[in-house]
């Protein structure tokens, strides 16, 4: 028995308990759903804060009597007050980009998929994940906490710039719901640090035999360079946190200068730089926004050479680009700060490693679309919304290049064209490759289909409603709308500006009312959906030869072993429009073979996923 | 349901519907952005310009736009494109095609080259708008607080006087002017910000407690506030007239109200302003 074997059986020799299994697990596939599913939760949440944005912008000062009695803090007499709309925006923000896309993406995409698609058993450090996501639940509590404190949750935008995020005296937002906001953040960066920490060490040290970098799937390219953006840009957001804490808390100074007087009250602080908040928060910050979409970009990838049945167009090519970007994504920050009194020539500096990124997000774009040229395309639900991806990840990218040059940004910069720019690029691109990612991996979580039908329902409502709700604010932003008020009625240059607002808030529900096709299909097939077969895509990468869903260790009795690339798609003379990374070099791959069990199998056929360790 | 659930290889043959309404969609998502930029044009667009610079950062801003919308339109019109005639209708496979240097660099280099140009066009561009001030500038510190502007003016001296925030009174001394200081005699403050049309303006902005940004859309110009620095911009507005500024940086719960008067008026208008007395 050698040591694989052996480790094998401990994985799955007896029988765990309920708690073991499912809840204090330190298997990779548990904790990656336990990431999943809180960050459902928050979606939710996050998703209902933006609704009461909208509600507020779309029909400002109006009163709301039904939700009035529900929130009578922070809609007294239903009508909506400053500060809580604030605090939604804010939270909304916060929410969305650390307790949703992050937490979804790298936390549960990336847990349950890299030991799956290199070929290992687990994580390198299965007991450090099980801490990592352990975090992620108090990081929730102490946040949600602070809707209920005296001056409500932070209101100070997801960007928490001080002074006014320092000084609990300036807005009711920057209160205890503040510190606590900054304490939660903390909690939450410890987690994605030991994350990082384990995906870069399994990637490196634990791939399977024959498992080189270069033929890694690009969703684990994309997975590894955001752990690695993760665990360099991170620790500079969390000392950021930390001092901020000490500014409110402890009597320092880092980012309060001399000689604030908030109302008629002196402030006593002296010798802080707030500009020191934007660099260091902007360091993390723009890193941030690629770990939100280089795991996309590899996903996307991956289930869009898998449904058009062609390998995806120049491999080597998205590598570098996806590297590329990462290095470049630490040289960019500044354009943050174009508006914000650094020296005017930083701003030429950023503008030029900015517009650089243009270059790899291009080769990006046209080698999907080169991917697609006399392709098969099988437009499933995980397609859809692949394309849905490209179109939209193209439509947020080109306004980047607005929003770059400096002279452009002096007008846009902090109008609704940014929050267009950003929602597109980052927020919407990324939410619709977590769609394609989970209707595509969903038969290997959970071992059962997803409904297709629902699938598809989806996508045709989310779509045209992430276009009809986000693409005027582009407009709204042309007209010099600024982004964070509470109503724009009192502005000259807003006048007539309220059309937009309709349309935008009347989007924005049929979006957020859509997900819940998607929240109904994922819990009923979870339960409910038809058994899937062990590789019902016809897919290449490793995961697919593993049981659906696969047992604790992953793998049965042997390891895997990998012979090609990920992306053998109709290959000419092959019996099959794919061969399998784990078929052996050189063997005529027989009919049928990959395809797993014909419909009616119960997908559990452990012999056949060892295939791999036999050549 | 269980219908629906079938094999993959049935379900491939039914995507023609599918590719269809992609296609068509996204061919409306181009007709449709192209239309709504025509109709936003004529009633949802930047305000009428009135600065000397303006007049380049909008023709930066719309060749820009010029460059991204063609890149959009080509995207989608491929991709649509692709999504309509490459579906799976039951042909052969798909090409084994994945690799073509000559394709790649080209679309490396292109795009390469249309950043340089842009790089090279807004940085010539940033570099005039943060040139020093002409010697014929007014000069006018604006200072912002929650929730609005104050101006100050520094009188016949032509020296500010020092601040000194332990002397700040909200009635008697709102701006914290030090009283020991004589250069500070002479200066005028006002709740309005009075300009000279056709006259350059160095601004110089400060912040009394938290960051705020100075934000005119007429004059295109934006530029945060920030406590414990002096930032200095300077602009040339073209056409009289009251223009308003709004904040355009996260203040605190009355941001959104945060809005100051701005007069743009005659060099003897203005004088006879600057000698009255004012709030």
């Amino acid at each position: 028995m050698d040591a694989a074997t052996a480790h094998a059986e401990a994985h799955t020799g007896h029988e765990l308990s309920f708690w073991r299994k499912y809840i204090f697990s330190t298997d990779h596939k548990i904790i990656g759903l336990q990431y999943a599913f809180t960050s459902m939760f928050m979606a939710v949440l996050g998703g209902l804060l933006a609704m009461f944005v909208r509600l507020q912008l779309a029909w400002p000062g109006r009163a709301w009597p039904i939700l009035g009695s529900l929130l009578p803090g922070g809609m007294p007499g239903g009508e909506m007050t400053p500060a809580f709309y604030l605090a939604s925006v804010t939270m909304h923000g916060t929410i969305m980009i650390f307790f949703v896309l992050t937490t979804l993406l790298t936390g549960g995409f990336g847990n349950f998929l890299i030991p799956l698609q290199i070929g290992a058993r687990d994580m390198a450090f299965p007991f450090l994940n099980a801490i990592s996501y352990w975090l992620y639940p108090p990081a929730v509590i102490v946040l949600l906490a602070s809707f209920f404190v005296a001056g409500g949750a932070a209101g100070g935008g997801w960007t928490a710039y001080p002074p006014l995020s320092a000084l609990p005296q300036a807005a009711p937002g920057s209160g205890m719901g503040q510190t606590l906001w900054l304490i939660s953040l903390a909690i939450l960066i410890v987690a994605f640090l030991l994350g990082s920490l384990n995906y870069i060490t399994t990637v490196l040290q634990l791939r399977a035999r024959g498992m080189s970098m270069l033929r890694l799937p690009l969703t684990i390219w994309g997975l590894f360079v955001t752990a690695v953006l993760s665990l360099l840009a991170f620790p500079v957001l969390l000392a950021a946190a930390i001092m901020l804490l000490f500014d409110r808390m402890g009597g320092t100074s880092f980012f309060v200068p001399a000689g604030l007087i908030v109302g008629t009250v002196p402030v006593d602080h002296a010798g802080g730089n707030p500009l020191l908040w934007q660099h260091l928060f902007w360091f993390l910050g723009h890193p941030e926004v690629y770990v939100l979409i280089l795991p996309p970009m590899g996903m996307v990838s991956d289930i869009l050479a898998n449904n058009a049945r062609k390998p995806i167009f120049g491999y080597r090519f998205m590598v570098a680009s996806i590297v590329a970007i990462a290095f470049l994504s630490f040289l960019v920050w500044g354009h943050h700060m174009y508006t914000s009194g650094m020296h005017p020539l930083l701003g030429t500096a950023f503008m030029t490693t900015t517009l650089i990124i243009a270059v790899p997000s291009a080769i990006k774009t046209f080698n999907w679309l080169a991917t697609l040229w006399r392709a098969k395309i099988r437009f499933t639900s995980a397609m859809l919304f692949t394309l849905g991806f490209l179109s939209l990840f193209v439509t947020g990218g080109l306004t980047g290049i607005m929003l770059g040059q400096p002279p452009v940004d002096i007008y846009l910069q902090d109008t609704f064209f940014v929050v267009a720019h950003f929602h597109f690029v980052m927020g919407l691109a990324a939410i619709f490759a977590a769609f394609a990612g989970t209707y595509f991996w969903f038969p290997k979580m959970f071992g059962r289909m997803m409904s297709e039908r629902l699938g598809k329902w989806h996508f045709w409502l989310s779509f045209p409603a992430a276009y009809l709700t986000f693409f005027p604010m582009h407009y709204a932003g042309m007209m010099g709308m600024m982004r964070r008020i509470y109503s724009p009625a009192l502005y000259a240059h807003l006048q007539g500006l309220q059309p937009i607002n309709i349309v935008v808030s009347i989007g924005a529900f049929i979006l957020f009312a859509a997900q819940f096709i998607f929240l109904v299909n994922f819990f009923r097939s979870a339960f409910r959906g038809p058994k899937a077969e062990t590789n019902p895509w016809g897919a290449t990468t490793l995961e697919w030869q593993a049981p659906s869903p696969p047992p604790h260790g992953n793998w049965g009795a042997h390891l895997p072993t990998v012979h090609r690339w990920a992306y053998e798609y109709s290959p000419p003379g092959a019996a099959e429009d794919f061969i399998p990374q784990s078929h052996p070099a050189g063997v005529p791959v027989p009919a049928g073979d990959g395809q797993g069990p014909a419909p009616g199998g119960d997908g559990v056929q452990g012999d056949e996923h060892a295939r791999g360790g036999r050549g | 349901m269980a219908s629906e659930e079938s094999t993959t290889r049935e379900r491939t043959h039914r995507f023609g519907g599918s590719a269809a309404a992609l296609a068509g969609l996204l061919a409306l998502v181009i007709v449709g952005a192209i239309v709504a930029t025509l109709v936003a044009r004529t009633r949802w667009w930047l305000p009428p310009l009135a600065s000397v610079h303006g007049r380049e950062v909008d023709r930066l801003l719309f060749v820009t736009f010029g460059i991204i919308s063609a890149a959009f339109i080509l995207v989608h019109g491929v991709l649509a494109l692709f999504v309509w005639l490459y579906r799976d209708r039951g042909q052969a496979r798909a090409s084994y095609w994945h690799e073509h240097r000559g394709l790649e660099l080209t679309y490396t280099i292109v795009p390469a080259i249309v950043m340089a140009g842009l790089t090279f066009s807004a940085a010539g561009l940033w570099s005039r708008i943060h040139s020093a001030p002409p010697p014929t500038a007014l000069i006018v510190e604006v200072r912002a607080e929650q929730f609005g502007w104050r101006a100050r003016y520094p009188g016949a001296d032509g020296q500010f006087g020092k601040i000194d925030p332990r002397q700040f009174n909200m009635q008697a001394n709102p701006i914290a002017l030090d009283r020991a200081d004589p250069a500070g005699r002479d200066d005028i403050t006002s709740a309005e910000i009075h300009l000279v049309v056709n006259r350059p303006v160095e601004v110089r902005l400060r912040s009394k407690d938290v960051l705020h940004s100075f934000f005119v859309p007429a004059f295109r110009v934006k530029q945060d506030a920030v406590p414990g620095i002096t930032v200095s911009f300077w602009f040339t507005p073209t056409a009289t007239g009251t223009y308003e500024v709004a904040c355009a940086e996260l203040c605190g719960v009355g941001h959104y109200a945060m809005r100051g008067k701005v007069v743009v008026e005659t060099q003897e208008q203005f004088d006879a302003w600057l000698a009255a007395p004012k709030s």
